[in-house]
């Protein structure tokens, strides 16, 4: 088998395992919680025949162990259990929730990883410049503000003041492609912003690590231009770190924007997971934390599996 | 008269240091015609490389060229525009560096990175051409296999090939120039006259005049046809090289020629009863299952001798040491301390037992600890193994101090960065010598250090030897080192002791064959050596063949 795919699922296989540990923590930390679900959902007034009985109904009189074999034994099958909430099954609330989520990252992602990569590529290359110095100014300063507070901004200037754009970014069922992009332009320009600083800064410092190596200096003795010895010579030396920066902004992108999706009331995953904490919508919370984790792992393992294909040392032994 | 081909006037360099500027290179001047091959020779600091570079236009940086001109075929390099001298750089003068592990780059193949020159920066070639071009080179570097070498990675070849894989891809362009800096010196003596052969065939064939920058007479006396001495960044003096090597007129020159003579009286024989200090017997050895990388190893080394274990890189001198010192348990044989068989593993051996061997390192700069003043590192093993502390232990310290001829006071409270190469080393030294050994392991210690410092080195351990009764274990791969300390040697190759005796009988004939390469292979101050060991290597290779 090529080394590579025996990697991938070496990969996958520990990414599989975490994935188990992970559903026990949660569980764990779930049970952990103050209070009984059947009352806090059925209020005070509950007589107790009813907590009985509804408990019986949700399996909670079953021992800790059982309980979780069973959700277990749902979520393989792809059963995430009914929502307590609404009595809807989970996994129906998840899928649309998940694919708004996904869209709006990919639209975020789309922006700013190709934007953090030149801006850290042109500050290297003229480092030490007014360029070099503006760019680390306005990337520092956007990421130095809370996020609710970058959104406040945009939403009052670009919105509210001016009415270009919308401020609820929710575009209902059945918009056409233009409208999603046109409808969630500002949580998607929060996000650049809030990302952006992270990604272009690892590029400039990779970059900017790996001049000093003699390499470099041959390329340069080579008569190779500025440009050149930074995209040739340097990038391709520089690309493990940056992969894995890139992977865990676009995991933050999925699983760290509750607070813009509140603030742009955009029915995304985080928002659901925030109102299913209020409500005490167990399983649901459950779900939402497995996803998440889900998606780390999966992103984290892509970054390892990028990060060693484009190293000729590992994909080409001696 | 011609012109020259490179013509430097006047040069002066400095550097950055702190906040102000030091000179590297003092007004040197510099004429070369074409087709010509300068020797530049000098210690580590003599601004050899500095100069060769500026001789591209190029300085590194926190360098400066503060004076001075620097004319190539008529064009004043230092007052050209960049992008002007970028166009010269790669195709009419190149650069050959010393680790050419460290210079290629490790993201592209070897054929990648020769047709780069000509393809991508300079576009004199095609592709297919270059190609081409290249696969011819790579044959005429003798490189093994030249159709296919090139698709490998730089970490994929080894580090002869890889510096002869340097060297083609300098002459990728056909160059005027090409500036060698030390292309020889990482690499083992039978694989440098295989380099120092290639190199020279190619540059005659070529007729590119070259610039020859090393610390190696020896090798630079093979290969250039006029020598300049540097020293500190002055010139000392420039003669044709068999003028030069016959009779050096100054007292620099002299003091480098005269090195090589250095040579210990040997210690007398021990006697046949006499329990030796330590005894290595049939010791094999892996770090992968079944891939043995010693095979039965075994000598004696008795009290206040020295034993030279060498071999090239990959002989298993190295791996003999980690095994003895318990880092790398064997999986056949035994050592033995005094008589007594030690446990195989170092956190089973006894605090008295690591206290009787120590060792010395090659890299005096790694090895001692950055953050901690000579104080703590002396200290260190003097508390941990005798047990001594407050003023008794800086008592020892101070001791050891002076019996290193180190004054106490001035370096006492001193960090490892505030010490020139050859004083880390004696601090290395006085750290092995804290614990009071028996036994002292020297791996490499005065392969990174200028001839005259290791010289020193050298004698500074043979008077501690003589004073305190040590054995030594010299693991070498140089064969001058050997000469100059060694009363027995092992010879090792593949990880099997190929021969071992005195050091007389191991430099009289009659050789072991792989004895006999290796001693060859080691160059020589006169100029005509290396078409001599060519020759006979060459005449013997054929009467095998008939």
């Amino acid at each position: 088998m090529h080394p590579l795919a025996r990697m991938i699922l070496h990969r996958l296989a520990l990414g599989l395992l975490t994935l188990f540990v992970i559903s026990l923590v949660i569980f764990m930390a779930i049970e952990l919680l103050p209070g009984d679900l059947a009352e806090e959902v059925l209020g005070q007034s509950a007589t107790p025949e009813t907590v009985a009985a509804f408990r019986r109904e949700l399996g909670l009189d079953l021992p800790a162990w059982q309980r979780y074999l069973s959700w277990l034994g749902g979520m393989v099958q792809g059963d995430f259990g009914m929502s307590l909430a609404n009595n809807r099954p989970i996994v129906d609330l998840l899928a649309s929730r998940l694919g708004n989520t996904l869209f709006l990252a990919a639209y975020a992602a789309v922006i700013s990883v190709p934007l953090a990569l030149c801006l850290g590529l042109l500050a290297a290359l003229y480092r030490g410049s007014w360029f070099d110095r503006l760019v680390n100014v306005v990337t520092l300063t956007s990421i130095s503000f809370p996020e609710y507070f970058v959104a406040y901004i945009l939403l009052l200037f670009l919105s509210v003041r001016t009415g270009i754009f919308p401020s609820i970014a929710d575009f209902g069922n059945d918009a056409g492609f233009g409208t999603m992009i046109y409808r969630t332009f500002l949580p998607a320009i929060t996000l650049v912003l809030v990302v952006t600083a992270h990604m272009m800064r690892m590029t400039r410092a990779a970059i900017i690590n790996l001049l000093a190596q003699p390499y470099i200096e041959m390329a340069r003795l080579k008569g190779a231009s500025p440009a050149r010895v930074i995209l040739r010579h340097a990038l391709p030396n520089a690309l493990a770190p940056i992969i894995n920066v890139v992977a865990l902004n676009l995991a933050y992108l999925i699983t760290g924007v509750v607070i813009v999706e509140v603030v742009f009331v955009y029915p995304g995953l985080g928002q659901l997971m925030v109102d299913s904490v209020a409500k005490r919508d167990i399983p649901l919370v459950q779900a939402c934390c497995l996803i998440f984790a889900a998606i780390y792992i999966l992103l984290n393992l892509s970054a390892d599996v990028f990060a060693i294909a484009t190293n000729p040392r590992l994909m080409h032994r001696k | 008269m011609t012109k020259p081909l490179l013509s430097i006037r006047n040069l002066h360099i400095q550097g950055r240091q702190d906040a102000g500027w030091q000179p590297i290179i003092n007004g040197v001047n510099l004429d070369l015609n074409k087709g010509e091959v300068l020797g530049l020779i000098g210690e580590s600091g003599a601004g050899k490389s500095t100069l060769g570079l500026a001789a591209m236009g190029y300085c590194r940086d926190g360098t400066r060229i503060s004076q001075g001109t620097v004319t190539f075929d008529g064009m004043e390099l230092l007052s050209l525009p960049e992008r002007r001298r970028r166009r010269l750089r790669g195709a009419r003068i190149a650069y050959v560096a010393q680790s050419a592990a460290a210079y290629f780059n490790p993201a592209h193949t070897l054929m990648k990175q020769f047709t780069e020159a000509p393809v991508d920066i300079h576009h004199i070639e095609s592709q297919a051409d270059a190609e081409r071009h290249g696969r011819e080179l790579y044959a005429q570097l003798r490189l093994p296999n030249p159709a296919e070498i090139g698709f490998r990675y730089p970490h994929q070849v080894s580090g002869g090939q890889l510096q002869r894989a340097m060297t083609a891809m300098a002459m990728a362009c056909k160059p005027d120039l090409i500036i060698f800096d030390e292309p020889t010196t990482a690499l083992d003596v039978t694989t440098q006259i295989e380099v120092l052969a290639a190199i020279r065939d190619a540059v005659r064939d070529i007729g590119t005049a070259a610039i020859y920058i090393t610390h190696d007479l020896a090798v630079v006396a093979q290969m250039a046809d006029r020598i300049k001495v540097l020293l500190r960044g002055d010139e000392i003096e420039e003669q044709p090289t068999r003028d030069m090597l016959a009779n050096p007129q100054e007292e620099y020159s002299k003091s480098l020629w005269a090195v090589r003579q250095f040579r210990s009286e040997p210690n007398p024989e021990p006697a046949a009863d006499e329990c030796p200090v330590l005894r290595v017997a049939g010791i094999s050895a892996e770090y992968v299952r079944d891939q043995p990388v010693l095979r039965n190893v075994s000598f004696d080394i008795h009290k206040g001798r020295t034993i030279a274990v060498v071999g090239e890189s990959g002989s298993g001198k190295s791996t003999a040491a980690r095994v003895i010192t318990g880092l790398l348990p064997a999986s056949k044989g035994r050592i033995e301390l005094n008589g007594n068989v030690l446990p195989e593993r170092l956190a089973q051996r006894s605090k008295d037992q690591l206290r009787q061997m120590q060792m010395i390192y090659q890299m005096a700069d790694t090895a001692l600890n950055p953050k901690q003043t000579i104080r703590e590192i002396i200290g260190r093993p003097i508390q941990f193994y005798l047990g001594l502390r407050g003023r008794e232990r800086d008592e020892k310290v101070r001791d050891l101090l002076t019996s290193i001829e180190m004054e106490p006071d001035r370096f006492i409270d001193r960090l490892p960065g505030e010490l020139s190469g050859g004083q880390k080393q004696r601090i290395g030294i006085a750290r092995a010598l804290a614990a009071e050994p028996q036994f002292i392991i020297c791996d490499e210690v005065t392969s990174a250090l200028d001839q005259l410092v290791a010289e020193d080195i050298l004698r500074l351990l043979k008077r501690l030897q003589n004073e305190r009764g040590l054995a030594y274990m010299f693991i070498t791969h140089d064969l001058a080192t050997v000469r100059a300390i060694a009363d027995h040697v092992v010879v090792m190759q593949n990880g099997e002791v190929m021969e071992q005796g005195s050091r007389d009988q191991m430099f009289t004939p009659p050789h072991h064959p792989y004895t006999k390469l290796l001693l060859s292979s080691v160059a020589e101050m006169d100029p005509d050596w290396l078409d001599h060991t060519l020759e006979q290597r060459k005449k013997a290779q054929t009467d095998v063949d008939n």
